[in-house]
């Protein structure tokens, strides 16, 4: 419902959200870093072949089970380290807050979002995934005709040798399909870049279809909002967008409209500020955020994986769905009083970013830091970034956050470490860029809110401007979430 | 370290210390930043 006539402001509130995590080992030869580095060593390929896991160490592995909401953050602190060496008994690979799919069903939902008939599969495992998927709740008979016949494995042998196709493989190196390109001079349409594409799409979707699912009313959505890294678009039109509307028509969103936001790793946390500005102007009712998985940072850190013989453990795509509605006197409160903006003209210290993004907005509520029961910053799970020397980032952000309130004498000096632990948390969020920063955070803030178990959260997200080479700006917005009083 | 005269290549991280704030650093310490880069590690 559209209510463009009224001017009078509502509050908006977080209704549901939901986290999809595709598991597809088999792509990670392709991830950018990769496949840079598998094209200079072909040797590589091998060594990263023995280093995949199979969908059940996945399932099974602690920050896996956090970000589809079988355990609590804070669960992880009694998980002993290397997570990876310690697997949850018994995982499920459904959860409250979503799933996490093998990539034999994921690339079924590929072949549905895959209109232009760029994908060729195999027959025989297009008739593997098409029973798979028969039994799975989120899809529905006319997916599964989408699904097709398929062509032989000679047909794709044959394709391959085309110049610009991309094989897909399953387990490892398995050949059951390509990908051909688009246009045949466009290098905007090129399978690497229809790959990300349509993973993107194919995640995004997942995701939103699980959050309707929990909401029950697509038809009642207004607006969507993209908040993913992809660049969908042509010569005429890079980076032209809208995945918002290609992800929202196969979930039945008919009634619809939509857009992208596009600001680096920050995107999602930009697109709640707008969808919440949306419902509280009252111009929509009920407006989704929705981001696709970054295909591009499978296995970025690979090198560091295989250093430290581990399993390559950037082996999934992570895509969130956050609806945004009307107050209901119960679901999380978005403060728009308490946005918080990295300015143009702040600089790019992190002491600058944190104090845009932190305490200025709390200054202006007239909360101490303290006050803040958890901050959700970059939620990257530490074990995927320090064997490749990037270190723990979530208890970077969290101790500059806790220098801030020793500055202003709210705590002691040698209370740091304490105050990380309190208003802290572990990272559990695979390394997909804008899924990692501090939204997977929201379902978990959102259950203890609604439980009475937590007053607020402080979401705050950065984004890396400077890597497009246009500005050396970083940026960064924040927000704060508060339990619901009531009406 | 003596810095003056120097110059310098900087890379600095995006949740660390970035390159232009090293830079300012390096600048009033005498040398000459010859390229600045931040870098987003994760």
């Amino acid at each position: 419902m559209v209510n463009c006539s009224s001017n009078q402001n509502v509050k908006p509130v977080l209704k549901g959200v939901s986290y999809f995590l595709a598991h597809v080992p088999s792509m990670i030869r392709h991830g950018s870093k990769p496949s840079r580095e598998i094209g200079k060593d072909p040797s590589l390929l091998k060594l990263l072949l023995d280093h995949l896991w199979i969908f059940k160490d996945a399932v099974a592995y602690p920050p896996n089970q956090v970000f589809i909401g079988n355990l609590d953050p804070d669960d992880l602190l009694h998980v002993p380290s290397p997570w990876y060496k310690n697997p949850i008994p018994n995982s499920s690979r459904w959860g409250p807050f979503g799933e996490i799919m093998p990539e034999e069903e994921f690339y079924g939902m590929i072949r549905i979002c895959d209109e232009f008939q760029l994908l060729l599969m195999e027959e025989g495992f297009l008739q593997e995934i098409a029973l798979k998927l028969e039994k799975h709740p989120l899809f529905t008979a006319e997916d599964i005709r989408k699904l097709d016949k398929g062509v032989s494995l000679e047909q794709i042998e044959k394709q391959l040798g085309e110049e610009g196709t991309m094989p897909i493989y399953v387990q490892g190196d398995r050949l059951v399909g390509c990908l051909q390109r688009g246009h045949e001079e466009d290098f905007n349409l090129v399978p690497e870049i229809l790959i990300e594409n349509l993973s993107t799409r194919a995640s995004g979707v997942l995701a939103l279809r699980h959050l309707l699912a929990k909401m029950g009313r697509a038809q009642e959505i207004d607006y969507l909002l993209g908040s993913g890294e992809e660049a969908v678009g042509d010569r005429y039109n890079r980076g032209g967008g809208n995945m918002a509307k290609a992800i929202g028509e196969l979930c039945g969103c008919s009634r619809a409209g939509g857009s992208d936001v596009k600001a680096f790793c920050c995107a999602p946390v930009h697109a709640i500020v707008m969808a919440a500005s949306l419902v509280a102007s009252n111009i929509f009712n009920n407006v989704v955020v929705v981001a696709g998985g970054s295909f591009a940072k499978l296995g970025m850190k690979f090198q560091g994986h295989l250093r430290h013989d581990m399993p390559i453990l950037e082996d999934v795509l992570a895509a969130i769905a956050i609806q945004v509605g009307q107050d209901d006197g119960k679901s999380p409160v978005i403060r728009l009083d308490s946005i918080g903006k990295h300015e143009i003209g702040s600089g790019s210290a992190q002491q600058a970013i944190l104090d845009n993004l932190v305490v200025q907005p709390l200054d202006r509520l007239g909360l101490k830091l303290t006050q803040i029961d958890k901050y959700a910053t970059e939620m990257h799970n530490p074990e995927l970034t320090e064997p490749q020397g990037s270190g723990n980032v979530p208890r970077t952000n969290y101790r500059t956050i806790g220098s801030f309130a020793v500055m202003r004498n709210e705590i002691q000096r040698e209370e740091l470490d304490r105050f990380v632990e309190v208003h802290g948390m572990l990272g559990f969020s695979p390394t997909q860029g804008h899924i990692a920063s501090a939204v997977p955070v929201l379902g978990h803030s959102a259950r203890k809110m609604m439980a009475g178990e937590m007053e607020n959260t402080m979401f705050l997200a950065k984004g890396s401007l400077f890597l497009g080479r246009m500005s050396q700006l970083s940026d960064g917005i924040s927000f704060l979430l508060e339990r619901n009083k009531g009406k | 370290m003596q810095l003056k005269g120097k110059k310098a290549i900087i890379i600095g991280e995006r949740d660390g210390v970035q390159g232009p704030a090293i830079e300012a650093c390096v600048r009033s310490a005498g040398a000459e930043p010859v390229m600045v880069q931040t870098q987003c590690f994760v």
